[in-house]
């Protein structure tokens, strides 16, 4: 067994271990337990990718590959590569500080949330379409109940919305990964395999755009993100940490290894349409951000803003941007699971995420304040932290590509950068600093150990991306490489 | 005569001689309520379905008007099981009154009688034969409809039931005649080599339409809500379930023994029909409140679904289409076992009912939970990949603008799928909540197997791939 398969079954196991305990105790034990098992194996995962990688030149690493569906030629495959790994240690943190900013949560909450990080871990091990597309699903769903039940404010609304959106997105998502087994001539499912065929350019036409939508709805690709920010609104903070952290980067994911890797032509030539709409969605995004009053409506707009630039990277096709879209599906992640677990302890904490009900709460609550701070320098990109070795990468990359379309989108995503400080910078001015505006938040306590440690785990991987990116270039590099080196990438 | 040709119909020998041991303990146990004819029942049929699995292929018998293939024997199996399942979910409400409990003997006899025509439907490969297997599962189906006689939605659904059906077979039959003038024969083989020609082509009309109304296919499914919402639920599982999958099972062995001459005239035809019982189903189905006319319209556009996987032609869409039918036998009757473990004890078949369901019965509810997730197709339950292989057959056709229709309405379907959901665990409870739900040990042991069998069929590729081995394509011409 490949040890790629752990990370499926530690999820199911624990899901299997709630089923059976009772407790508040054992019910956190095993989160916990699972929680930091899944954190453990990431981290030797990359090590021994690193390892492997040195002597073997194959495109996935610890592949494993088991007939399911013989009749239709679907595969249990797995494999990774740079970029799965880095995902793959991605979702594990966030996982981990997610379980520790839902401390008091039930049982069967738990159980969704299981079921929700199986599928968000099958996706990223997987490499045949249809075991790919199953796990995809199987993360969406815990999503509505999640959402519905445990959520605030209009929760049944925001669900609901959630749910079809996202659901109607993965229709084109069956669509088009039928029309390429079909269409590729070689009735195969595995990705490996497809990369190396060549899809007819008349499919690949249809299909492409398909597998962009369908992807990049789950990454709010401007106009189909109206699901997010009323999502991440009602969504309990570790549903918002984990959706914003983790599955956001599955439409990610899925934009880069499956509709750019398998159709690079078709994607060369509809650049343009997707470079507009998520350069619209840069700009937008953050305009939304700077209107909210509601600290949840900013971040989950912020969200919008910032992965847009992600799909906008990815849509430059080329290898410096492409390079920056990784490292931004990292730090993203990690600075919006931040923001969401801190927005959470706050609210849980105030009873409020309106800005102008809060004030002061530096002096009431140091730890918290420092924390939403600096996410939300990670997030405007300062140098040193997360958001500035992406965005530079990015947009270094951008500048790169000759077309003046894409010179002139460069420029307009760039003007995002400047309206991000001013509604991070607005927020944070109006909650942390200036007098106190409620006497009983006054009465507030700091930080808990458990919300600590969500924190400060999140908090050190921003800190390692800001400050040696360069190590993890080596990484998403030779997961680049077969992509850039296809028909049709520049 | 040669009598060994009734050794072939083994199953069906079968289920007349379990039907013939309960009609005669029903005749002559006595004045009253039997305490041993539901145990009796459900274990001398449940062995008969156990076996029906085993059963070797016959071939065929009486000159070619009955045929037994790996195939038949499998399907008229999963009609058993279905029927098994009503069974254990019906035998609560059969004691809920004394008016009813004399009559228990009866309901099994009738739906054992219906499940008899329907066997026979299958295997038949002579449209004589055919048209009488029809009537046969049709007629004992309105008693079943208006078992509760005394209660007036029940006697409207019996009276709706054979009014429809009566005309239904009436169609049939006519277009038949138009077949039958045409090609000088009624046996399939004889008519395989049919082309489209006015007169054929008319007849192909009416006998679908016939079909049409036992599948609810739109525009043929006026009669399904009333008759659903009406009939003891017992009933109306049996007909969303056996008589449906019965239909389809016909409608699929027609098309391809007999009219694949004019594949083209039909697959035109079936696209429209297909797609609108999906659209129709689904649109109709967001409204409803009550939650037996709610799976009246959801099986209506499961009826299209299938039908996707009927028009394919080809080995890929008779394997999906059978798969297919064996999931949603599992996740529908699942369904109706909770509907009827509810409708049991609280009387109630409102949606609103369901409010706060999940705080006073939480495994019911999670059942119920899981088969409408499983008929909405969210992995990795089994529906997930029964409607992953009807669209990958229907896809293999080139079938795209018609996949596109289907997959759009698993978005509509998913929103009244999850509004059941939400009922359950989001809505607050009512003032006077249902209570904590008791279904009985059969009910209960139909619902555990449902249950295991929507968890697994889907994780375990045996049952896909079985089914993909003994499935054959349309008959080619020669």
């Amino acid at each position: 067994m490949s040890i790629l398969s752990l990370f499926v079954l530690i999820p199911a196991a624990m899901l299997l271990c709630l089923f059976l305990c009772k407790g508040t105790k054992a019910i956190r034990a095993v989160m916990v337990a699972g929680a930091s098992a899944l954190l453990a194996l990431s981290l030797v995962l990359v090590g021994l990718f690193v390892k492997e990688r040195a002597v073997s030149d194959t495109a996935m690493l610890f592949t494993q590959d088991i007939v399911w569906y013989a009749p239709l030629n679907i595969h249990y495959a797995v494999g990774v590569d740079g970029i799965s790994v880095l995902m793959l240690v991605l979702s594990a943190a966030v996982t981990f500080g997610a379980v520790f900013s839902s401390w008091s949560m039930s049982r069967h909450y738990f159980m969704w949330f299981c079921l929700l990080i199986t599928g968000a871990f099958g996706f990223f091990i997987s490499t045949d379409l249809f075991t790919m597309f199953m796990f995809y699903e199987t993360a969406l769903i815990p999503m509505y109940l999640l959402v519905g039940v445990w959520g605030t404010g209009r929760k049944e609304y925001s669900a609901m919305k959630l749910a079809l959106m996202l659901m109607g997105a993965s229709a084109l998502l069956l669509i088009g990964i039928l029309g390429i087994y079909f269409t590729s001539g070689h009735t195969t499912m595995n990705i490996v395999e497809l990369a190396e065929q060549q899809i007819p350019l008349a499919h690949q036409r249809w299909i492409f755009p398909m597998m962009f939508i369908g992807f990049g709805t789950l990454c709010a690709l401007f106009p189909f993100h109206t699901w997010s920010p009323d999502g991440y609104a009602s969504a309990p903070a570790a549903v918002s940490m984990l959706h914003a952290g983790v599955l956001k980067k599955l439409g990610a994911y899925g934009c880069f290894r499956v509709a750019v890797s398998l159709m690079p032509q078709g994607a060369h030539e509809q650049a343009w349409i997707f470079l507009i709409l998520s350069g619209a969605g840069v700009v937008y995004g953050a305009l939304c951000a700077v209107r909210q009053t509601d600290l949840k409506y900013i971040n989950a707009y912020s969200s919008v803003s910032h992965c847009g630039l992600i799909l906008f990277a990815i849509m430059m096709l080329n290898g410096t941007a492409m390079r920056g879209a990784v490292l931004q599906m990292l730090s993203h992640g990690l600075t919006a699971a931040l923001f969401f677990a801190v927005i959470g302890m706050i609210y849980g904490r105030t009873h409020t995420r309106d800005l102008r009900e809060m004030g002061g709460l530096m002096r009431v609550m140091p730890f918290l304040s420092v924390s939403y701070i600096i996410a939300g320098l990670a997030s405007l990109g300062l140098p040193g932290l997360s958001g500035f070795a992406a965005e530079m990468t990015i947009f270094v990359g951008s500048f790169q590509h000759p077309e003046i379309l894409h010179r002139v989108l460069s420029v307009v995503a760039t003007g995002s950068i400047v309206i991000t400080a001013v509604y991070v910078l607005r927020a944070v001015g109006k909650v942390f600093y200036g007098p106190v505006q409620n006497e009983q938040h006054l009465q507030l306590t700091d930080a808990a150990w458990y919300d600590k440690i969500a924190i400060v785990v999140l908090m050190a991987g921003i800190g390692l991306i800001g400050l040696v990116p360069s190590s993890l270039y080596n990484l998403i590099e030779n997961g680049l490489g077969p992509i850039l080196r296809q028909p049709g990438a520049s | 005569m040669d009598f060994s040709n009734f050794l072939k119909l083994n199953q069906e020998a079968g289920l007349v001689a379990v039907l013939l041991v309960l009609l005669i303990c029903d005749m002559f146990g006595g004045e009253g309520p039997k305490r041993w004819l539901r145990p009796t029942a459900c274990t001398l049929f449940a062995v008969l379905t156990a076996i029906g699995f085993f059963l070797p292929a016959t071939g065929e018998a009486f000159g070619g008007m009955y045929v037994s293939t790996p195939m038949t024997v499998l399907m008229k199996s999963l009609l058993n099981l279905g029927t098994l399942f009503v069974f254990l979910q019906s035998g609560q409400w059969l004691r809920s009154d004394a008016a009813l409990r004399l009559r228990e003997g009866e309901f099994y006899v009738i739906t054992l009688a219906t499940l008899l025509g329907c066997c026979v439907m299958i295997s038949a490969a002579n449209f004589m034969m055919l048209y009488i297997a029809v009537e046969l599962a049709s007629l004992p189906v309105a008693c079943l409809a208006a078992f509760n006689k005394y209660k007036e939605e029940s006697a409207e659904a019996g009276a709706k039931y054979i009014l429809i059906s009566a005309l239904s077979s009436g169609i049939m039959m006519f277009g038949l005649s138009y077949l039958y003038g045409a090609m000088g024969t009624l046996y399939f083989d004889g008519m395989a080599s049919m082309t489209a020609n006015a007169v054929t082509v008319i007849g192909f009309v009416f006998f679908f339409a016939g079909l049409g109304f036992k599948l609810s296919l739109v525009p043929f499914h006026l009669w399904v809500a009333d008759v659903y919402q009406g009939a003891p639920t017992g009933a109306t599982a049996y007909l969303s379930v056996v008589s449906k999958a019965a239909a389809g099972f016909v409608l699929m062995f027609t098309l391809y023994h007999v009219f694949g001459g004019m594949e083209a005239v039909w697959h035109t035809l079936l696209r429209w029909i297909a797609a609108a019982t999906i659209v129709v189903g689904n649109l109709f189905a967001i409204r409803q409140q009550n939650i037996k006319r709610f799976f009246a319209f959801s099986s209506i556009s499961q009826a299209g679904y299938l039908l996707l996987g009927i028009m394919c032609g080809t080995a890929q869409g008779m394997a999906s289409t059978v798969f297919y039918v064996l999931v949603y036998l599992f996740s529908n009757l699942a369904a109706f076992g909770v509907v009827a473990a509810v409708e049991n004890q609280s009387g109630r078949t409102d949606i609103a009912g369901y409010n706060g369901f999940f705080k006073t019965n939480p495994g019911l509810a999670a059942i119920m939970m899981l088969a409408v997730f499983s008929l909405a197709g969210i992995p990795p339950l089994a529906g997930f990949f029964s409607k992953f292989f009807i669209f990958s057959a229907a896809a293999a056709k080139g079938e795209y603008v018609l996949l596109f229709v289907a997959l759009a309405n698993t978005v509509v379907s998913l929103y009244y799928y999850l509004l059941i959901v939400k009922a359950m665990f989001v809505n607050p409870a009512e003032e006077q909540p249902i209570g904590r739900i008791r279904p009985d040990g059969y009910n209960r042991l139909s619902l555990i197997v449902c249950t295991v069998a929507i968890v697994l069929i889907g994780i375990f590729s045996y049952f896909y791939e079985y089914i993909d081995s003994i499935s054959t394509g349309m008959k080619q011409l020669n």
